[in-house]
C-alpha cells in the first residue's frame, strides 16, 4: 500500500464520527440519485411498454389524397375555396414488392400486412361498431405480443374463425365457439366463430378491435389482394421516428411512429427526465459539499500532522493526493452503501405498490449500468470537492502548521 | 573523530532573514549569519527568546529560506532549489525533534518511526519496519512499538520521536527544545540519548534549548542575541570551531 493511500485511511479511521457521517450522507445521496432514477426508468419502460403492449412501433399507410387546384392560386380575383377529399379506404400500391424493401430498412425487425376498416359485429339484436383487422397471426404476433393477452381461446384465425376482445364479447353476450355476424360499410357479410377472446387492458380497443384473416377482411372490405397499413417493429423504439422518416423519404408513403401518435405520453416524459435530472443535479452538489465541508474541517484539525509530514521530507503533491484520496475514498465507500440502501427501497417499493392482483405495479430499474455510472459520478464530485481543501493542505506551510500544534 | 579539515555538514555564509519585506514593518530577524557545523559535531543554540533562534533552525531545517545568503547541506546548494528539490533533500539528510513530539496519533510507535522511510520509499517494506524496530530498541521502547502516542508518557512520545528523527540516518539532527516539556529527570534522560546517538552514529546535532545545564553539556555553543551570531568568549566554552573531544 502506498505512502499516500495509508495515511489516508488511517486519517479516515481515525475521525471515525465524521467518517460515519459524511459517509452517511454521501449515501443517502447516493441512494436518492440510484432509486429515483431507477424509479423513473421503471415507470417510463412500463408506459412505454403499455403502450406498445397493443400498438405497433410504426404503421405505414397510403398517401392521403389531395384535391389538386385547376385555378393559379396567385390570380386574386378568384374567391377559391379547396374542400378537403374524404379519404376512402385504399389498397397500398404495391405493397407486396414493398414490403421486403421496407423490412431491410436498417433497425426494422418485423412488418406486417394489414387490412383494416369500420364494420358492425351483430348478435341476435345487439350491433357493435368495430374495426376489422386481417393479419397474417404469425406475422402479427411479432408486431403485438397478443398470445400474452389472451384471456379465452387461442389467437388462431383461419377461414372464417375470428378473436375478439373481452368487452366486445360481454356486449354481444359471446363466449369462445359463439358466432357473430360481421356486416361492413361496403356491403359485404360474414359470419365468424369466435376462437378467441383477447384482453389489451384498454376498453376501447377490447371493445372494438375484430381479428380475422387477412383474406377474409379483404373480401369484407372490397380491397382485393389489398392491405390498408404495414405495421413494423424496430429494434430500438426510441429510433422509430428516425427509421418511420426514412421510409417515408425511399417509399413516399405515409409511415407514423408511435412516437408521433404518442406525442403527449413523450413529452411527460422528457418533462419528467427534466425534473429528476433537477434532483439528481441539486443532491450531487449537496453531497460535494458535505464532503468538501468536511474535508477542510479535516484539513483545519490536520494541520499539524501535515506539517510533521511536509517537514519529514513529504512533497506537496502527496499532502494533496491523501485529501484527495479521502475525498474520493468517502464517495466511493458511500455510493457503495447508497446502492445498497436503493436496492433495499426498491423491494420495498415493489411490495408495497402492487396491482389489484398483487403483481408489481411496475419494477423500478436498477442495473448494473446505473449503478456504475452513479459510482463513476460519486467518484467525480468526491475527487473534485476534495480539492479545494486538498490544494489547501498541500500549501500549508509547515513551520506554521507545526506552530500551531 | 576525524580532525582533518572536510567540508562541513552545514554551512550558512551570509544569511540574512527578514519578515514582511518590502511592507512598512519589514524587519530583519537574522543579520548575517556565517556558521559551519561539522560532520559529528553536538551544538547547543542559545538565545534569549526573539534572538531569531527557531527562524535560524527552520532556515538550517529547510523549512524557511533565507532572504539573503546561502544554505549548504551535504554538499548541496539549497537556494537553489525549487520547492520539490528542497522537501527531498530535507527528507534525506534532517531529522526533526520537536518541543512538543507532533508525533502522528493515528499512527503507531513503530509506524511514527517508520514514516520518513515510507514518505521516502513510497511503500512499507520489511527491511523498514526491522529497521523501525531496530532504533526503538535502541531508545529503549521496544515494548511499547504497537501502541499509540497517546498511550505513551512524555519521556516515552519525546524518545519515539528522536528514533523517528534518526530513521533515515540524517547526517544531521535539529532540536527545538527537545526536553523543554519534561522534567529534569527525563529531560536528563532524553538528552543522553540525544548524546549517545551522536557518538554512536556521528550524527550532528544542533539543540535549541534554554536549559542553561542542558547547554552546558554540549561540545559548543552558539549564541544569539538580536538576530546576530555571538562569537564565544570565555570558558567554560569551548572556542568556535569543531568541539575537542
Amino acid at each position: 500500500m502506498p505512502f499516500e493511500l495509508i495515511v489516508a485511511l488511517r486519517f479516515l479511521r481515525e475521525g471515525r464520527m465524521q467518517t460515519a457521517l459524511i459517509l452517511g450522507g454521501v449515501a443517502i445521496g447516493v441512494a436518492v440519485v440510484v432509486f429515483i432514477t431507477g424509479l423513473v426508468q421503471g415507470l417510463q419502460a412500463s408506459l412505454v411498454e403499455r403502450t406498445l403492449g397493443s400498438q405497433a412501433h410504426i404503421v405505414i399507410r397510403p398517401p392521403e389524397e389531395k384535391t389538386q387546384p385547376v385555378v393559379d392560386r396567385n390570380i386574386s380575383d378568384v374567391a377559391a375555396r379547396i374542400e378537403a377529399r374524404p379519404q376512402r379506404l385504399r389498397s397500398i400500391d404495391q405493397w407486396e414488392s414493398l414490403l421486403p424493401a421496407v423490412v431491410r430498412t436498417p433497425g426494422v425487425v418485423a412488418a406486417s400486412p394489414m387490412a383494416t376498416g369500420a364494420a358492425f359485429a351483430q348478435r341476435g339484436t345487439a350491433s357493435k361498431s368495430v374495426a376489422v383487422r386481417g393479419v397474417d397471426p404469425e406475422r402479427y404476433r411479432r408486431i403485438v405480443r397478443i398470445n400474452e393477452d389472451m384471456v379465452a381461446g387461442e389467437f388462431r384465425l383461419s377461414g372464417t374463425d375470428g378473436v375478439i376482445g373481452v368487452e366486445l364479447a360481454k356486449d354481444l353476450g359471446v363466449a369462445v365457439g359463439d358466432r357473430i355476424r360481421i356486416g361492413t360499410p361496403e356491403g359485404r357479410e360474414e359470419v365468424i366463430t369466435v376462437a378467441g377472446i383477447f384482453d389489451l387492458g384498454n376498453k376501447d380497443l377490447n371493445q372494438r378491435w375484430v381479428f380475422v384473416t387477412l383474406k377474409l377482411a379483404q373480401t369484407l372490405l372490397d380491397l382485393p389482394g389489398g392491405v390498408s397499413t404495414i405495421e413494423l417493429t424496430v429494434r430500438e423504439i426510441f429510433s422509430a421516428d428516425a427509421v418511420a422518416a426514412r421510409i417515408e423519404r425511399e417509399t413516399g408513403l405515409l409511415a407514423e411512429s408511435w412516437m408521433t401518435t404518442n406525442a403527449q405520453l413523450l413529452a411527460a416524459m422528457r418533462n419528467q427526465n427534466i425534473s429528476t435530472g433537477t434532483i439528481r443535479l441539486f443532491v450531487t452538489l449537496v453531497v460535494a459539499l458535505g464532503i468538501a465541508s468536511v474535508l477542510v474541517v479535516w484539513v483545519v484539525q490536520k494541520q499539524k500532522e501535515i506539517g510533521i509530514l511536509r517537514a519529514m521530507g513529504a512533497s506537496r503533491l502527496r499532502i494533496m493526493t491523501v485529501f484527495l484520496l479521502q475525498g474520493g475514498m468517502v464517495a466511493l465507500g458511500g455510493s457503495m452503501v447508497g446502492s445498497l440502501i436503493a436496492a433495499g427501497l426498491v423491494r420495498i417499493f415493489a411490495r408495497v405498490f402492487v396491482n389489484a392482483d398483487g403483481t408489481p405495479m411496475f419494477v423500478p430499474e436498477v442495473g448494473a449500468a446505473l449503478v456504475f455510472t452513479t459510482w463513476a459520478v460519486a467518484l467525480f464530485t468526491g475527487l473534485l470537492a476534495a480539492a479545494l481543501p486538498a490544494r489547501r493542505a498541500a500549501q500549508l506551510d509547515p513551520v506554521a502548521a507545526i506552530r500551531l500544534g | 573523530m576525524n580532525s582533518a579539515p572536510r567540508e562541513p555538514i552545514l554551512a550558512l555564509e551570509g544569511v540574512r532573514k527578514s519578515y514582511n519585506v518590502g511592507t512598512p514593518v519589514e524587519a530583519e530577524v537574522l543579520h548575517g549569519i556565517d556558521l559551519a557545523i561539522e560532520a559529528g559535531e553536538f551544538a547547543a543554540l542559545v538565545g534569549p527568546s526573539g534572538s531569531g533562534k527557531s527562524t535560524l533552525l527552520n532556515i538550517i531545517g529547510l523549512l524557511e529560506r533565507p532572504t539573503a545568503g546561502r544554505v549548504r547541506i551535504a554538499g548541496r546548494e539549497s537556494t537553489t532549489l525549487d520547492e520539490t528539490g528542497l522537501t527531498a533533500l530535507r527528507g534525506r539528510t534532517l531529522g526533526f525533534v520537536f518541543q512538543f513530539h507532533h508525533l502522528i496519533p493515528a499512527f503507531t510507535a513503530l509506524e511514527n518511526v517508520m514514516m520518513p522511510m515510507l514518505i521516502e520509499r513510497g511503500r512499507p517494506d520489511a527491511a523498514m519496519r526491522a529497521n523501525a524496530l531496530d532504533l526503538l530498541r535502541e531508545v529503549g521502547l521496544e515494548a511499547a512499538a504497537g501502541k499509540k502516542p497517546a498511550e505513551l508518557s512524555g519521556g516515552m512520545q519525546q524518545r519515539v520521536a528522536i528514533a523517528r528523527a534518526l530513521s533515515m540516518r540524517p547526517p544531521i539532527v535539529l532540536a527545538d527544545e527537545p526536553t523543554g516539556n519534561l522534567d529534569t529527570h527525563t529531560a536528563d534522560e532524553i538528552f543522553d540519548l540525544l548524546r549517545r546517538f551522536n557518538a554512536a552514529h556521528g550524527i550532528a546535532l544542533v539543540v535549541v534549548t534554554h536549559d542553561p545545564r542542558l547547554a552546558a553539556r554540549c561540545d559548543r555553543r552558539i549564541e544569539l542575541v538580536d538576530g546576530w551570531l555571538v562569537k564565544a568568549a570565555a570558558p567554560p566554552w569551548p572556542a568556535e570551531g569543531p568541539a575537542a573531544r
